[in-house]
């Protein structure tokens, strides 16, 4: 979509990482410039999660760079990330099962100490979940799979992030639910939110998306903008199921 | 009631269970709070327990010498700022000793296998015993007992043994009992409003809950897990004192006896929960003091283990356990 020159928001240079002797990316490159929504798709074990956990700091780097509103991250610790404006809605949701879904919301706002600025971004949350509001004293635990993600979204989106990273919002979730997801992740992109999202869902994730990367066992096979992915006959034979 | 037993022997079996009951579950605080955040089960806390009172007992000795408490009056006259200052430097120094502990021997293995971290623990437990005995050899006999290093040492009164309900009374209360909990109980509501109501609390909670979210959404994972080891330490050595004082004497392997008690009533109550190490605590020290009573004490360790089998083998998660995964 935009098409600007200046330095895009996520960069990542051919980064290479793995667990123990297994390496698991073998130098991809991809960029993500503001105001995008950018989707990552490929298969079981092609290596999307574990690129969103080298962006995350979980997983370190063997190799290459990942930069962040033009600096690096190479010496930054895991926790320090989303004060720098990324976060990552992980795979599997992740809630505090034994936290009540306000306290959920709270702790998204860990790293913030503007009081003022949390309450209203918890009433945006709740505007945009509005199952959410109705359960805030509920256990996270005791949520269905798409409220879960729901609380998992909003948490993420409590600490105010510039860079929003989903794993696999769709996994495990109702198709109701998932729609409704990914009209919000929509209705997201136009508050200026920049979107990175991880998917098996291709087609869902190209429809939403305005470019996309195709990552087989640790490559980037594909890259375009979403259109001529969803046209391209390879995609469509491997992901797509046409 | 049968009439075999006597009334008042079962009040104050009670009273000795609750009391010591408590002293157990502020043990168990520590066990189950480490255990919660690492799943790691600190077999040095009962250790460290041990070398809270040995600390109270070389500044009891300290404030002899310098004149500021009179030995021919323990037990008849209370030095109460002496037990607030004991159970605040203690609880401290057993807080920062812990710290040290997890700083030195168990953050470099944080990422190796939890048996690797387990026997670091039993090690770690291993050298307190030994600096036990090495403080006991020092010429701390402050009011008699064993000059020997492994000799178990006399702990004075700090507050008075006149009981409560009259010279007559068979049951025995005094101000010893008392004080266990006025310090045990205002200290289970501050954690626990402390790990429901603050910043650092709630990352705690966080951390144990699931430990990767926590990092993504800002915690630095190593700062709580140094402030769970600080807190449980405190708590041990809070306790230490209670204990010397309650029990009147101290001794290098106490807490050995004390760990176990403590680590068994963490698991009673359901390991990595708060309010089931409290429980549990409770539980123990109640069946200790009935079967110590009823049973006869050398059959109590069969008791209260035989307890414990029977509870994880129709509730594995403890009392107050939590389930064991989430759904997905």
């Amino acid at each position: 979509m935009t098409t600007s020159s200046t330095t895009p928001l996520l960069e990542i240079r051919g980064i290479t990482a793995g667990y123990g002797s297994i390496e698991v990316l073998h130098g991809i490159s991809l960029e993500v410039r503001e105001g995008e929504i950018v989707s990552l798709i490929g298969g079981n074990g092609a290596g999307k999660s574990t690129t969103l956990h080298c962006i995350s700091c979980l997983v370190g780097l063997r190799a290459g760079e990942v930069r962040f509103a033009g600096e690096s991250l190479a010496n930054v610790a895991a926790h320090e990330i989303v004060g720098r404006g990324l976060v990552q809605v992980p795979e599997g949701r992740k809630i505090f099962p034994r936290m009540t879904v306000l306290e959920n919301l709270r702790m998204g706002a860990y790293s913030r100490n503007d009081r003022a600025g949390i309450e209203s971004d918890l009433e945006e949350v709740y505007a945009l979940f509005e199952i959410l509001k109705s359960r805030t004293s509920q256990l996270g635990g005791t949520l269905s799979g798409g409220e879960q993600q729901m609380l998992a979204i909003g948490r993420a989106l409590m600490s105010r992030p510039k860079l929003l990273m989903m794993d696999e919002p769709s996994m495990g979730i109702a198709p109701l639910l998932v729609t409704k997801i990914f009209e919000a992740v929509k209705a997201l992109r136009t508050r200026g939110l920049t979107i990175l999202l991880v998917e098996q869902n291709a087609r869902a994730a190209l429809k939403l998306a305005d470019r996309g990367y195709v990552l087989e066992t640790g490559r980037i096979v594909l890259e375009g903008t979403c259109a001529a992915l969803l046209s391209d006959q390879r995609v469509q034979a491997a992901y797509l199921g046409e | 009631m049968p009439d075999w037993i006597d009334s008042d022997v079962l009040i104050q079996q009670l009273l000795l269970g609750l009391s010591n009951g408590m002293i157990i579950a502020l043990i168990a605080l520590g066990y189950t709070m480490v255990y919660g955040i690492i799943e790691l089960i600190n077999f040095a806390h009962g250790d460290l327990f041990m070398l809270g009172s040995f600390l109270a007992l070389t500044l009891v000795g300290a404030a002899m010498n310098c004149g500021l408490i009179d030995p021919a009056l323990m037990g008849e006259t209370s030095h109460w700022w002496l037990l607030g200052t004991l159970v605040l430097v203690c609880g401290i120094f057993c807080g920062g000793v812990n710290l040290a502990i997890d700083h030195l021997a168990y953050k470099p293995l944080r990422r190796a296998s939890k048996l690797s971290q387990l026997v670091a623990a039993i090690g770690v437990s291993f050298i307190i015993v030994n600096i036990g005995l090495f403080w006991g050899g020092l010429p701390m006999e402050v009011f008699g007992g064993g000059g020997a290093a492994a000799a178990p040492k006399d702990f004075p009164s700090l507050v008075s043994d006149a009981n409560l309900l009259g010279e007559e009374s068979f049951v025995v209360l005094t101000w010893n009992d008392i004080v266990i909990f006025a310090v045990t109980i205002p200290l289970m509501i501050a954690l626990t409003l402390f790990v429901k109501f603050t910043k650092l609390g709630m990352a705690m909670r966080a951390t144990a809950q699931n430990v990767t979210a926590a990092r993504l959404m800002g915690v630095d994972v190593n700062k709580v897990i140094a402030a769970t080891f600080a807190i449980g330490g405190f708590l041990g050595g809070a306790a230490s004192v209670l204990y010397a004082n309650y029990n009147s004497t101290v001794s290098f392997q106490m807490g050995f006896r004390a760990g176990m008690d403590a680590f068994t009533a963490a698991v009673l109550g359901g390991i990595g929960s708060l309010p089931g190490a409290m429980l549990g605590g409770l539980l123990i020290g109640m069946v200790r003091a009935m079967s110590d009573q009823f049973v006869g004490t050398e059959w109590t360790n069969v008791v209260v283990f035989s307890l414990l089998v029977l509870i994880l083998i129709f509730r594995p998660t403890g009392l107050l356990g939590l389930k064991q995964r989430e759904k997905v």
